[in-house]
């Protein structure tokens, strides 16, 4: 990981009324990494996010994204860019059936406009097969190809989470950020979700993940970043941050190396 | 059931309307029903650049008279002022709506919800007086007579009949154009703003360009149908294009069905269809009654409509049709 990160941000500052949100964060994601921010509720994740997507605009500081300054870019040019989110609360097209839900994922991978489309001009129908193909690639890939046609809202909540995801691998992410993806799932659904995660990894998409419990992403992240009232508090790879007392005292809390016994890795005792 | 009514094969519904809307005229006599059948193209046509707006993209107007105006006068005034070709200013008309909706959406589409509905009202509200106050350019409250009569070569639109077909030319154009649009990526992405801007974004879609671009193009069916309108009838006031025309306009969208380009036609139609009815009905129930009778049943109707069918005469037809048949079917 030598290499210059793909995603770089410098201090970042995002203040609402006087309350900080996110105090000066530094972050480095890297190609090909999962890297999950975790932090308790409130701690500033999902703003960081809303920083890095363009969806709240930085105090201060810069975000470089494969070398672009991407720091006030707009929503849809971030994405543009291949950064693609999901929301803690699901936000599923309801009005539209599982396919087409994909299908808006894949708008960047056509060009057809009003023109275009008011006249069916020649291509416009080709591109509509394509992208109608693609669609349901992607449903294949999380396994809801048979449900292609059903009203996204009839599926059940585990469901939709999956077809939010097939709708954001469709626009093609160089990188993935997911807003806590296991939130309300059961846990088969979860373990699921996980295998799916490493999976588009191993694709070559490089992962950000928010999740506030902690022992969701030990086991899928290569790198964890702990932040706490807006402050990066601990980076590392999965055991060094479940060693550093600052992140036992702060969030995991002071009983939690006693809780999970069979699960806790040798490495804390020795740190 | 929403996909079903998508998967309606439209082409099919196309000719058979169109074929419908041709023969009309030979079964009837009556020049009424073809000026009510005129009216009916007409404001179909801005009625499902309501529905585009409204429904699809999920952008409130409640000015989309002034487009309708906008149309009206340039046609008017390019055509019996500068003796413009009556064609060249009909398509004036429909630019200049369309542009000016740009530049309005430009301002105003930072707003959402009931601010957005305010601002709509507000620009309505301006070109009122823009079109009562101009006396010189607009004719003022009395109006503008000696709007010409459109040609195509020799042949000149000058009877109901002709301004009928004319009429119906345009509007199924529009509807065509609007199917299309709405069953397209360009449909997709208004849907997806509708639901959830942020999801809309987040995969792409520069939501304020199509915003934009969807206000524009119901400004300028709004322009087309307003040019046609100040042809037909050679005479227009300021009357035609207040706030109360905007809100008869969204009734018209509502009660049709939203999220339907065939609903807004029934929408027009059944709005038209109701008042021209009332108005002779109540007459007759109520010797003495006066226009507040009219709004009055007009309102309860509507109501009623809202009621029974929340999604509109549309859905709630093809609804009950399904269901019938369906109760027909079982041995």
């Amino acid at each position: 990981m030598g290499a210059k990160p793909l995603l770089e941000a410098r201090g970042l500052l995002k203040s609402f009324g006087g309350v900080v949100a996110v105090n000066h964060v530094d972050l480095d994601i890297h190609r090909g990494e999962i890297l999950a921010l975790i932090g308790p509720n409130g701690a500033g994740k999902t703003t960081m996010f809303n920083l890095i997507s363009g969806t709240h605009r930085v105090d201060r500081g810069e975000i470089f994204f494969a070398g672009e300054d991407i720091t006030y870019l707009r929503p849809s040019e971030v994405a543009a860019q291949g950064i693609v989110r999901t929301f803690q609360n699901l936000q599923i097209f309801g009005n539209m059936t599982v396919l087409e839900n994909v299908m808006v994922g894949c708008h960047l991978h056509g060009k057809a406009g009003f023109f275009a489309s008011a006249l069916r001009l020649p291509g416009t129908a080709v591109e509509e097969t394509r992208i109608r193909q693609r669609g349901m690639e992607f449903l294949e890939k999380v396994g809801l190809a048979d449900q292609a046609d059903q009203p996204a809202v009839s599926l059940p909540f585990g469901q939709q989470r999956m077809v939010e995801l097939a709708r954001s691998l469709a626009v093609n992410p160089k990188l993935l950020l997911l807003d806590e993806p296991a939130a309300g799932l059961t846990r088969v659904e979860a373990e699921e979700l996980d295998r799916l995660i490493c999976q588009v990894r191993d694709d070559g998409v490089t992962i950000f993940l928010v999740e506030h419990d902690m022992n969701l992403v030990m086991g899928i992240a290569d790198r964890v970043m702990v932040v706490q009232y807006g402050t990066k508090i601990a980076e590392g790879t999965p055991a060094e941050v479940q060693a550093n007392t600052a992140v036992i005292q702060a969030y995991l809390g002071a009983d939690w190396h006693q809780e999970p016994k069979s699960r806790q890795p040798a490495e804390v005792e020795n740190a | 059931m929403l996909n079903q009514i998508r998967r309606t094969p439209n082409l099919l519904a196309l000719i058979i309307v169109s074929a419908a809307l041709a023969v009309l005229p030979l079964t009837t006599q009556n020049n009424y029903i073809l000026t009510i059948f005129i009216l009916v193209g007409q404001f179909t046509i801005i009625t499902v650049g309501l529905s585009l707006l409204m429904g699809y993209a999920g952008q409130i107007s409640l000015g989309q008279a002034t487009f309708y105006g906008i149309g009206a006068y340039t046609m008017a005034i390019l055509s019996a002022r500068f003796e413009l070709s009556p064609w060249l200013s009909l398509l004036a008309g429909v630019i200049l709506a369309a542009a000016v909706a740009y530049l309005v959406g430009l301002l105003i589409f930072r707003l959402h919800g009931h601010y957005l509905a305010m601002a709509t009202l507000g620009m309505n509200v301006i070109l009122f007086l823009i079109l009562t106050q101009e006396v010189e350019w607009t004719g003022g409250p009395s109006g503008f007579r000696g709007v010409p009569d459109l040609s195509l070569g020799s042949f000149t639109f000058s009877s109901d009949l002709h301004y009928y077909y004319l009429m119906w030319f345009f509007t199924l154009i529009v509807i065509a154009l609007s199917l299309n649009i709405v069953n397209s990526r360009v449909g997709r992405a208004m849907r997806a703003l509708h639901t959830s801007e942020v999801a809309a974004e987040a995969v792409g879609i520069d939501t304020n360009a199509f915003k934009l671009k969807v206000f524009a193009l119901s400004a300028a069916y709004g322009g087309l149908a307003g040019g046609l309108h100040a042809t037909y009838l050679g005479f227009m006031s300021p009357g035609s294009f207040t706030i109360n025309v905007s809100i008869e306009l969204v009734v018209m969208a509502v009660v049709g069905g939203l999220a339907s380009v065939w609903g807004a036609m029934f929408g027009a139609g059944a709005v038209l269809a109701i008042e021209q009815y009332l108005r002779t009905a109540i007459k007759s129930l109520i010797p003495n009654a006066s226009g507040e009778h009219e709004i009055i049943a007009f309102g309860l109707i509507l109501m009623l409509i809202m009621i029974f069918m929340p999604q509109g005469l549309f859905a709630g037809l093809v609804t009950a049709v399904r269901q019938r048949r369906t109760v027909f079917r079982k041995p």
